[in-house]
């Protein structure tokens, strides 16, 4: 074990995984927490903590992880590349370790320009890369970057992401190759609609043994609209949503488009389950997180193993 | 070279509000090959300061000068002869020079007539981009000759981030991704291996983060 979090748990037992979701919210309300957090407690293994997805400003990931640990959830804290140097990330490793979080997923983190601090500077010292090579340094050899020795190794189960649908597609995989030999112990995917693209990228995953080297978990949100298939297709970056999904969510209607949405969701997650190096999957169920529940246990992924 | 833009007039405007007598100070450097602050440029805005100040019922005797270069002391020189009669130096120098002219002329305010925005190229007429950060220390031998510090909207070393679609940044559709450039690059260079090997993380203190740069060669100083 490198960490001993529930999620290297299920993880290395073999057991297929389910991970979720949690945007903090935009201010300092807890009880946003707890309710999101209810909803998702039990359906899954570790819940993620954005780090200011979108570039807009809400409650720390750190301080979120903190708050789900202590309602016994097992949190996932995302650390974005934009927004702190090498000195602020390494302390807040230790700060988050010392919290009580035991998984991290390292990102470059989205573009400032998206969020609601567009005039800000970003600071990307460090890629999402690099910050793996970085919590492995202090997990594995006790030091933090220039060599120095530190009083106690956060020890991280480390994660990072992995867009199969973003360009050029054959690189990909070396993307990901490299996040493997930067240290990388799980990697969440992108949202998948694209199944048959998924299963290519997959391929050549397993063509270069990474499938046998970590745990890659598969990314799947439930669609909400056929508007929403459509923003995701049109203007979400590195985003692909066939037209067959989005014909799909269109003749369900207006009232049947939530039901539609639960449907595609439980069938592509039975069909990632089918795929080769396939460990588990990651629930991004964006402001709908009392759909959880319903999925997962449709899915056949419920009750969550002990271990 | 060092790619400028005017500032905007009403801008300008403010700036020499206090002042009736000023120097309009271009450089025949680089910022004359971007069009932003050459002789013309002098010529252009000094017209055009007259006028408004005409409008505003307000004199404005302007010195329209362009300096060989507003980096260089000898350069500089020249303006002496009649500077103190000025109140003020507005230079459309980039902002080496306005900062070098501030230095020199210690009696009257300098005052900037450009934004400086980066160092880049003439991509085509009438076209400047960014090609170069000056970040003090140089891995285009690793990226196909394409720097992804300045090419990359978050200047990754091993990119392209999951944001990158049909060759273009997802922050703005007309901007390529830096790291698509290079992928493609090193393939028709047949380099792709270089693309496996995790770039490490970078020595910052060769840019600005080491604090103000200078460079000496003692076997050229007089």
């Amino acid at each position: 074990m490198k960490a001993g979090s529930n999620l290297e748990k299920i993880l290395t037992s073999g057991k297929f995984a389910v991970t979720g979701e949690l945007g903090p919210p935009k201010g300092a309300d807890v009880s946003v927490i707890e309710r999101k957090a209810n909803l998702l407690k039990g359906n899954v293994d570790a819940v993620n903590v954005t780090d200011n997805q979108t570039a807009i400003v809400r409650m720390s990931s750190i301080a979120v992880g903190a708050i789900l640990q202590r309602m016994g959830i097992e949190a996932t804290m995302q650390m974005v590349c934009r927004d702190r140097n090498r000195i602020a990330m390494q302390s807040d490793i230790f700060g988050a370790y010392a919290l009580g979080l035991r998984n991290i997923l390292c990102l470059s983190g989205d573009h400032q320009k998206f969020g609601n601090q567009p005039t800000a500077k970003n600071v990307f010292d460090l890629d999402s890369i690099q910050l793996i090579q970085t919590v492995k340094l202090m997990r594995d050899e006790h030091k933090v970057l220039g060599g120095d020795e530190i009083e106690g190794a956060p020890a991280m189960f480390i994660g990072a992401a992995e867009n199969p649908f973003a360009d050029p597609f054959e690189y990909r995989v070396i993307r990901l190759a490299k996040k493997v030999a930067a240290g990388v112990d799980f990697i969440q995917t992108q949202c998948i609609y694209d199944m048959a693209k998924f299963e290519r990228f997959m391929q050549m995953a397993r063509d270069r043994g990474l499938h046998e080297k970590i745990h890659i978990l598969a990314g799947v949100t439930p669609l909400k609209s056929v508007g929403m298939a459509r923003y995701m297709k049109e203007k979400v970056a590195g985003m692909d949503v066939p037209e067959e999904i989005i014909a799909r969510m269109k003749s369900a209607g207006k009232e049947k488009a939530r039901e539609e949405g639960l449907n595609i969701c439980v069938e592509q997650i039975q069909r990632l389950r089918q795929i080769e190096g396939v460990h588990g999957i990651h629930l991004m169920a964006i402001e709908w997180e009392d759909a959880v529940h319903g999925i997962v246990e449709r899915a056949g992924l419920l009750p969550r193993p002990q271990v | 070279m060092i790619i400028a833009e005017g500032k905007p007039i009403k801008e300008i405007l403010a700036m020499i509000d206090d002042y009736d007598k000023i120097i309009v100070a271009g450089c025949k450097g680089c910022v004359t090959v971007c069009s932003a602050g050459g002789q013309k440029e002098v010529e252009i805005l000094s017209s055009a300061l007259r006028l408004a100040r005409k409008a505003q019922g307000k004199a404005l005797d302007i010195k329209e000068v362009t300096l060989e270069r507003q980096c260089d002391t000898e350069y500089l020189e020249p303006m002496r002869e009649y500077a103190d009669q000025y109140q003020a130096i507005l230079s459309l120098a980039c902002g080496a020079g306005i900062q070098f002219v501030a230095e020199k002329f210690r009696k009257q305010p300098v005052l900037p007539g450009v934004n400086t925005q980066f160092i880049g190229v003439t991509e085509e007429q009438g076209v400047w981009t960014e090609r170069c950060q000056s970040c003090g220390n140089c891995l285009l031998h690793q990226t196909g000759g394409i720097c992804p510090v300045t090419r990359c909207s978050k200047s990754l070393f091993n990119g392209p981030c999951g944001g990158s679609k049909a060759g273009k940044c997802e922050i703005d559709p007309q901007i390529d991704c830096g790291w698509q450039l290079i992928y493609e690059r090193l393939k028709e260079l047949g380099l792709l291996a270089k693309l496996e090997v995790v770039l490490p993380i970078k020595d910052w203190s060769t840019s600005r983060d080491g604090g103000p740069r200078k460079r000496i060669r003692e076997d050229l100083k007089i």
